[in-house]
């Protein structure tokens, strides 16, 4: 292909990092960039374009590795805190889900449930190197005769921990609306009745995947800031549906895609690995991502150019269509109205409450600025794109 | 006019005293008690909102002080453990007062305590149990 003007590979770019001359600029600062200057120049000037997204997370979770035990067990239930893990894995592996509650949670038999303590949770207080208690019974084999354990863990002495998220990023979200007679409490947040409040939750303009609409740059193996450390993209995520009505610059009016990421869970931190309760919901994990954005052309300037303006969102009713599965575009609010403050719908101001953070979407994107202009954080190319049609 | 929300202690000697119907009688002040606990062997909490003349405010809450209540500004009472928060926002959908709000455009969600009326409905619903009830926990004790 041959190369077009002002078009940079990742391996010049990776050159300009080590040399320490690469100009890293924030999502935010990128949009102002491109407005001022045209997505032209901003590519010639720019090299990096630093996006983040903190917010709950479900479709999180860590496999773990506890060791083998003296006499040798081959775990059939166990429990991390009283937290069902998955352990039909192998014999002492497990995989710790994020929105798993404790065993004796009483969910929502008093509704709405509080969920205080679940997979999250236990994520966040390993990373906290807190101590955490594993319990573990068996139905006991020749080679692994053991039938029952309980032990205290940290982090540290697991012999293997690693954050692998099936679905993370999701590029846009829905407004969340309740047009019910009573509150709803979702996974959205609570809901008032009769659209007493919007719920939404993205990072807009900052958000990973709505910089890069197309995919163009995010694939198998895309290095990433995860939990407060690094990790990769490693797919496609769950439910990952690029092919849904996009705005004329190419971010698309509903869900999209996702990302299947994963990380070592002993170099991340718990400010950016929160253990999260949902009234009325469950349990869930807060997760800090940022994907570092290569301008290889115009294009890729253009795109991360993006501002909340551009981005739309639909709005839909939780309280009524969502739950009978007929969920259905009430409207279209951008991210700046959502931002407002208010939105209008179905001509009346509705209050709008933000679920993602956008202070700390913006401190990631700082975060992983600095990593890159220290020349501690290289790009790669992906070795697979995600699926983008 | 003035009203703030304040958390009454009452010691025990005192639990079964007319001590807040005098506060309309002799001081002209109006009230709205958003919760009360007596506990028999031990004091009484009393949440109320408190609305009259400035002046009339001061003098009542002096008056309930010298009978051996203790006063305490809401504010003091619902905490928001900052270092749990994650500046997410999702309680700003029940928060009746304004007290938690959002700073715009920075979006940074604020806990104004002078004007929390310490319903409690944001406990449940913050996301990551950084709200926390203080005085809840001093009775239990
Ligand atoms: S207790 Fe919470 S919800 Fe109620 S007024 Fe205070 S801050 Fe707002
Ligand atoms: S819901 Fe909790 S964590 Fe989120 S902004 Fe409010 S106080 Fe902070």
């Amino acid at each position: 292909m041959a190369a077009r003007k002002g078009t940079k590979s990742i391996e010049v770019i990776n050159r300009r990092i080590r040399q320490g001359k690469v100009v890293v600029v924030t999502a935010d600062e990128m949009t102002e960039i491109v407005r001022a200057k045209g997505p032209a120049r901003a590519a010639r000037e720019v090299d990096v374009v630093t996006t983040g997204t903190f917010a709950p997370m479900c479709s999180s979770g860590a496999f773990i590795n506890f060791g083998h035990t003296k006499p040798a067990i081959k775990a059939a239930r166990v429990w991390l805190n009283r937290v069902p893990a998955y352990a039909g894995v192998a014999a002492v592996d497990i995989y710790i889900g994020a929105a798993e509650p404790a065993e004796d949670d009483p969910l929502n038999r008093v509704h709405p449930g509080q969920f205080k303590y679940g997979g999250g949770h236990v994520i966040q207080d390993l990373v906290a190197g807190k101590r955490v208690t594993l319990e573990a019974t068996a139905y006991g084999t020749d080679c692994y005769p053991n039938r029952e354990m309980r032990k205290k863990v940290t982090l540290d002495e697991l012999p293997y921990a690693m954050l692998m998220n099936p679905r993370n990023g999701y590029q846009n979200y829905n407004c969340a609306v309740n047009l019910s007679k009573k509150t709803a409490y979702t996974y959205m947040g609570v809901l008032k009745p009769e659209a007493g409040n919007a719920n939404y939750s993205t990072s807009g303009q900052l958000s990973p995947l709505l910089n890069d609409p197309y995919y163009r740059t995010m694939g198998l193996g895309t290095p990433i800031f995860l939990g407060g450390g690094r990790g990769r993209i490693i797919g496609p995520g769950t439910q990952h549906n690029p092919r849904v009505k996009r705005h004329k610059k190419g971010t698309p009016l509903a869900p999209a895609g996702t990302l299947m990421v994963m990380g070592d869970l002993k170099q991340m931190d718990p400010r950016w690995l929160v253990g999260v309760s949902i009234l009325g919901y469950g349990c869930s994990l807060a997760v800090g991502l940022g994907i570092p954005i290569p301008i290889l052309d115009e294009e890729m300037a253009a795109f991360t150019g993006i501002s909340d303006e551009e981005i739309f969102t639909q709005v839909i009713d939780y309280g009524n269509d969502y739950p009978k599965g007929q969920a259905k575009s009430l409207g279209r609010v951008s991210y700046a109205e959502l931002n407002s403050g208010t939105i209008r719908f179905q001509g009346r101001e509705v209050p709008t409450v933000p679920l993602s953070s956008r202070v700390r979407a913006r401190e990631i994107c700082e975060i992983l600025k600095e990593w890159i202009q220290k020349g501690e954080f290289l790009l790669d190319e992906p070795v697979e794109p995600l699926p983008s049609a | 006019m003035y009203s703030k929300v304040l958390s009454l202690r009452f010691p025990r000697k005192i639990v079964n005293e007319p001590v807040v119907v005098n506060l309309v009688k002799k001081f002209d002040l109006t009230f709205n008690i958003l919760k009360a606990t007596i506990y028999p062997r031990k004091e009484g909490l009393m949440v109320l909102e408190l609305r009259g003349h400035t002046k009339n405010y001061q003098r009542g809450v002096r008056y309930l002080k010298e009978m051996g209540v203790k006063v305490e500004s809401i504010g003091q009472d619902i905490k928001r453990n900052d270092a749990r928060c994650i500046q997410c926002g999702a309680c700003t959908a029940v928060c009746p007062t304004g007290a938690l709000y959002i700073k715009r455009p920075e979006m940074e969600v604020i806990f104004d305590s002078e004007k929390c009326s310490a319903c409690e409905l944001c406990v449940p619903t913050c996301f990551s149990h950084a709200m926390e009830v203080k005085f809840d926990r001093m009775l239990a004790g």
